[in-house]
């Protein structure tokens, strides 16, 4: 559904997006993770076109984004990481505007915006305005206005960044059920419109649904946070505009096998120290009472054994199953 | 209609109305200006306050300050004692000019001729430019009327008459009141400002509070865009004009002699300008503040160089040639010629089509600059 080749992007000197390919299937949560500054929503941003890019191209659902803009974005729908509804109209007002502007016919908004507020639970708040909204809220609108034209490919920038932890997993459940059509869900509705002209061209991928195939969302979601990346299907971590490594959560865990351990011991920062200095440890990140190190690979078993020969006061050391936070640290410093 | 369109001057209508301010500029502002402008930027002389200082104290002199207070150009405010005293009346602004008879007005005037000075302070030129003419023509008429009585008397029986006498005859405002012109121009501009400044900031509030960037995403085309920001501050546009002209009429008294239909529509042509300079400046400005401003700094120099104050023909070449650069130029003309004139589109054609080009040359250069992107 998307498809970015060589993207180049600078602002100045800045080299915002550096050679940036990647692909995002039909029925995918891809998960572009990296630190602040990585080049997240400069990618965001080209991908929707708000940005041009210096080289490379992007397509959308087959259509080029530059030259085909207007088709591509009929079929994006984009949730930026800035609030960017009207504050001064109402939530009802909001979603029937972005439904309107994306061509929903007149007998056709009410109901449709009535389903998405629905499905993202704000149908109790339609006439409160937009600026009245709590953080977690708008947020909530920005997806339900990405939703309401039943966008084939969704774009989130950090949309849950600055939101409390209950309507995180809230606004992932959303997400989920969105890509994954459980029956009966407003995602099921979704797919009522076999007149999509772009069908010929999308369906390489075929998922037993024969009747939701052509109609499923590809999700390109950023987040700065690793239990979010998790629940991604795939995971592209960005450093310097650059992809520097992907793949599912599970392979990406899976490349630091065997290299994490953790260690208790006091004290603590005199341990620490002397864990950094020693061959074979990567890195060393305290965690409360322990420390986490990461050692070479195929290296931890010398390293155990340099540890407990080096007399510290070491009460428990054990290797422990990488997590994608070790993944990203590692991808972060590189 | 197109829906996105639609969509898009619904949405602005609805922002229009629930910003409260910005509805008072619209609806309130026009008859503020009207008023301020109707009344105080007038260059009637009316009531010049006059100091005298009477020294001849006879029947002569009486005669001649009755003249003065006939006309009602001076209004007798002071009775002066000294020629001091009338220098601190006038330098405290307390009189704007001074009459001193000498004490041999009327012995003077029996044997021949007398002399009377007459004191004006210069310190606003157009006041004292009229005040000038008045107290001469107040005193030649006066001296007229003196001769011919002086004849008369002598027993011979003809009448005084100048060898020749300029008849004047006043076309279209017969009584130069100054609100016939000024509510013309008022009209430019608050057209100009109010369609310049809030197009600019319509489009730049997009841009300051980020919804630019769910606005660019959506399949709206350029062109819509620009259209549909533009079209409800178009009809606005006109709404103040109406709201203007028909104040101007029934308040103020200006005459509509020309077609009210031509009237809007070159209204509307001179709205493509406002417009236009409005949506270029949203293309330069990242703040409403800076909008307004961008705006500003072409407005001001519209208002004094298209004639709405000023004379353009008293004016340097080089402001003179500025001055067609101006598109509140030939829109002010246009509307004077069409409010107290009542001709028709031929007498005003070349003006039409300035404004034309000037319309479509800056709405041309903003829409070329007005981009759907964020870099």
């Amino acid at each position: 559904m998307i498809t970015v080749t060589h993207l180049h992007k600078s602002f100045g000197h800045l080299r915002a997006v550096d050679g940036l390919s990647l692909a995002v299937a039909p029925g995918e949560i891809y998960g572009l993770v990296g630190a602040d500054g990585a080049g997240k929503t400069t990618v965001m941003r080209l991908i929707c076109g708000a940005l041009t890019a210096d080289a490379g191209s992007v397509s959308v659902g087959g259509y080029d984004i530059n030259r085909q803009t207007e088709q591509a974005r009929g079929l994006i729908g984009y949730l930026s990481q800035r609030f960017s509804m009207y504050e001064d109209l109402t939530v009802l007002e909001n979603i029937r505007f972005f439904a309107e502007v994306r061509g929903l016919k007149a007998d056709e908004w009410l109901p449709r915006s009535m389903e998405i507020l629905d499905f993202v639970g704000l149908a109790a708040f339609k006439d409160r305005f937009a600026g009245h909204l709590s953080g977690g809220m708008k947020q909530k609108l920005g997806l339900a206005s990405a939703l309401v034209a039943r966008p084939r490919v969704l774009l989130l920038d950090e949309p849950t960044t600055g939101v409390d932890p209950v309507t995180r997993q809230d606004f992932w459940q959303l997400i989920i059920r969105l890509v994954n059509q459980l029956s009966g869900s407003p995602v099921d509705r979704l797919t009522e419109q076999p007149d999509n002209p772009k069908t010929g061209k999308l369906d390489n991928r075929t998922t037993g649904k024969p009747h939701n195939r052509e109609a499923q969302v590809s999700v390109l979601i950023s987040t700065p946070y690793m239990d979010e990346a998790a629940r991604c299907h795939r995971i592209g971590f960005m450093r310097q505009g650059k992809i520097v490594a992907e793949g599912t959560p599970g392979q990406l865990r899976a490349t630091l096998d065997g290299q994490i351990l953790e260690l208790r011991g006091t004290p603590l920062m005199e341990i620490r120290r002397l864990a950094a200095a020693l061959a074979g440890v990567e890195d060393v990140q305290a965690f409360g009472d322990r420390l986490h190190l990461r050692v070479e690979k195929d290296q931890a078993g010398a390293v155990t054994e340099r540890l407990r020969a080096s007399g510290a006061a070491i009460s428990s050391l054990r290797p422990l199953p990488p997590t994608l936070e070790d993944v990203f640290i590692k991808m972060s410093v590189e | 209609m197109n829906s996105r369109l639609y969509a898009i001057i619904r949405k602005e209508f609805i922002q229009i109305f629930r910003d409260k301010r910005t509805l008072v500029l619209i609806l309130v502002i026009p008859i503020v200006q009207l008023f301020l402008l109707g009344y105080a930027a007038t260059n009637d002389v009316r009531n010049v306050p006059l100091a005298v200082y009477d020294q001849s104290q006879s029947p002569e002199s009486r005669a001649l300050l009755d003249a003065y207070r006939a006309a009602d150009y001076f209004q007798i405010a002071y009775a002066a004692g000294s020629e001091a005293e009338i220098q601190t009346l006038i330098e405290k602004g307390l009189a704007r000019a001074a009459l001193i008879i000498p004490p041999d007005y009327a012995s003077r005037l029996r044997a021949g001729s007398a002399q009377v000075a007459f004191i004006l302070d210069g310190s606003d030129p157009s006041v004292a430019a009229t005040a000038l003419s008045a107290a001469q023509l107040i005193g030649q008429s006066h001296a007229t009327g003196i001769l011919s009585q002086k004849i008369s008397r002598a027993g011979q029986n003809f009448k005084v008459q100048p060898p020749v006498e300029v008849r004047t005859t006043v076309w279209y405002n017969p009584d130069l009141i100054s609100a016939y012109f000024m509510i013309p121009g008022v009209i430019g501009m608050i057209l100009f400002a109010i369609t310049a400044i809030l197009t600019a900031t319509a489009v730049v509030r997009e841009r300051e509070r980020g919804t630019i960037e769910q606005l660019i995403v959506t399949p709206i085309r350029p062109w819509e865009l620009v259209l549909g920001k533009i079209m409800p501050y178009t009809l606005l546009g006109l709404f103040d004009t109406l709201e203007i002209l028909l104040v101007g009429h029934w308040w103020f008294g200006v005459p509509i002699r020309g077609s009210i239909l031509l009237i809007v529509l070159l209204s509307a042509l001179f709205l493509l300008s406002g417009l236009g300079i409005g949506l270029f400046a949203s293309t330069i400005a990242n703040t409403q503040q800076e909008a307004m401003l961008t705006v500003w700094m072409t407005l001001l120099p519209s208002i004094f160089l298209s004639g709405f104050f000023f004379p353009l023909d008293a004016m340097p070449k080089v402001l003179y040639y500025i001055s067609y650069a101006m598109p509140l130029r030939y829109y002010l003309s246009i509307i004077r010629v069409l409010l107290l004139k009542g001709v028709g589109i031929e007498s005003i054609w070349p003006d039409v089509i300035a404004l034309t080009i000037f319309g479509v040359v800056i709405m041309t250069a903003a829409a070329l600059r007005f981009k759907k992107r964020l870099d």
